[in-house]
């Protein structure tokens, strides 16, 4: 069973490694989104309250990297049925649930080497974590909200055979999910309205994980986070499992 | 003991029926074809022994094990070789057999010695570090053969080994198939819409058209009971109509549609 998940997380591996143009596509948006935000933003948050916001939206930026990376490595799945590779993994004697978690952690460390990535680069324009120590901390969250994004957008793939389609329907989710998860702006005073939407998403969470051990700023409980995105992470493997078990092709 | 143990397979899709009430055994050690145009139900069969497809009605014994509550023990069972490639051309030729390998639970010291026994067979053991991207469709075939053998199975399923390949790799193939029918008693089991194929190679065949099985025997048999002389002759004078694509009604090409389409 763990040989099982390791080739495939290993597949996975070798196949983004081999993949340059993935890696460097992957970092272009959140940095831009960096600069334009940080630089664009950081003046008018100084003067209306004194706030760093290239400190605020840095975890952002790194939330919203894995969102990307996570949610579209589902498309492999997409790609594996469309060339047949997934019928090789279907036929062979293995759990379905194995399938998924080995696809779900292959995902996952691709989206928190892209995330740590960014964070690096991140340094170069001044950011600083608030201690060296809480880099490793952060790391767990990365992992956490990769675990259950790649998760998600790897059992919505495996009910999608249409290759167009996919994309559509993440960016259909990452969009709400990215912009209503506090990695803009801060999410007190926000109408109620929206405020409903921003604790429904579980984006959120991880995004204040993610800010409380980077900059020790918290919105919620270390504790609330970590239940969301782990008890979210087993929901989606078991649910894409079960979603595996019934593919027919 | 028979490998293959079909009886009133169906399977419907939408209202269409795509395998009507098939019934037939194969022996061990046997090589069984099934022959049949395009569209006539030979890959649905296929897909249904294999655990890919739940039928909507009949019984299945593979090895014998059910496909639908015995799931694994019947993929342990087998190799296949499907229609359409189904290897990772990203990775390796070897890796993609090492893949295959620890899928199956094969320990590393027994993979490493048959990957490097089969891929000899097959000829691409000098390229076995080349990407699969860069192999020719013959070599492809060859490595998903090689790779559907590394776990040692009982049966071998072959949907259109030999389609679109040159005569020459064709026997190639075909040649590396007949040993191991011979040397380990495989049983294989494979589909085409090639007479001469089916002729040349099957112990036995069934004629498949329209998901029905119109006759079953060995080439001998077909032949005197439709006194003909060929396996060509007994298809027209059965369904009087010829095997080819072209002369497909318009019936073969609404089954093929709806297959391309899945």
């Amino acid at each position: 069973m763990i040989q099982t998940i390791y080739v495939m997380w290993l597949r996975q591996l070798k196949r983004y490694w081999r993949s340059k143009p993935r890696l460097i596509g992957s970092i272009g948006q959140p940095l831009l989104f960096l600069i334009a935000f940080g630089f664009g933003f950081s003046p008018v948050f100084e003067r209306a309250g004194g706030v760093d916001y290239m400190e605020f939206l840095v975890p952002g930026i790194v939330a919203m990297t894995i969102l990307f990376t996570s949610m579209f490595t589902g498309i492999e799945v997409v790609w594996d049925r469309k060339f047949g590779f997934l019928k090789e993994t279907l036929v062979a004697p293995i759990s379905r649930t194995d399938i998924m978690v080995g696809r779900t952690l292959g995902g996952a460390t691709i989206s928190v080497i892209q995330g740590l990535v960014v964070l690096l680069l991140t340094l170069f324009i001044g950011f600083r974590p608030v201690s060296w120590y809480a880099v490793l901390p952060a790391i767990f969250f990365m992992f956490l909200v990769s675990v259950f994004l790649t998760g998600f957008g790897t059992a919505i793939a495996s009910r999608i055979d249409d290759m167009q389609a996919f994309p559509m329907i993440m960016n259909l989710l990452i969009m709400p999910m990215f912009f209503l998860s506090g990695a803009l702006f801060p999410i007190d005073g926000l109408p109620s309205v929206i405020k409903f939407a921003v604790l429904l998403n579980p984006l959120t969470y991880g995004v204040d994980g993610l800010r409380a051990t980077l900059t020790g700023t918290l919105s919620f409980s270390l504790t609330l986070d970590l239940a969301v995105l782990m008890g979210l992470s087993v929901l989606v493997n078991l649910v894409g499992a079960w979603f595996f078990s019934k593919i027919e092709i | 003991m028979n490998m293959i143990d079909v009886s009133n397979l169906s399977k419907k899709f939408d209202g269409f029926t795509a395998v009507d009430n098939i019934s037939f055994s194969v022996g061990e050690g046997e090589i069984f074809a099934f022959l049949g145009p395009n569209g006539a139900g030979k890959s649905t069969t296929i897909r249904m022994l294999t655990t890919l497809l739940k039928p909507n009605s009949g019984r299945i014994s593979v090895n014998g094990f059910n496909p639908l509550t015995q799931q694994d023990d019947t993929r342990r069972s087998f190799g296949i070789v499907f229609q359409d490639q189904s290897i990772d051309e990203e990775l390796t030729a070897y890796e993609n057999l090492e893949f295959h390998g620890v899928l199956y639970g094969v320990d590393k010291q027994t993979r490493t010695r048959r990957i490097k026994n089969l891929m000899q067979m097959v000829d691409l053991w000098d390229r076995r570090d080349d990407y699969v991207k860069y192999y020719s469709g013959g070599m492809k075939r060859r490595l998903e053969i090689a790779r559907g053998l590394i776990h040692h199975p009982r049966i071998l399923f072959l949907d259109e080994p030999t389609l679109g390949l040159d005569p020459q790799t064709r026997n190639n193939i075909w040649e590396h198939i007949r040993e191991l029918n011979l040397n380990n008693r495989m049983t294989i089991f494979f589909t085409t819409h090639y007479m001469t194929e089916a002729q040349e190679v099957a112990n036995r065949v069934a004629i498949i058209d329209h998901g029905k099985i119109i006759i079953l025997g060995s080439v001998e048999q077909i032949m005197d009971s439709t006194s003909t002389g060929s396996l060509e002759e007994a298809f027209l004078q059965l369904t009087g109509r010829s095997i080819r694509e072209e002369n497909a009604s318009s019936m073969d090409r609404m089954r093929l549609r709806r297959r391309v389409r899945r």
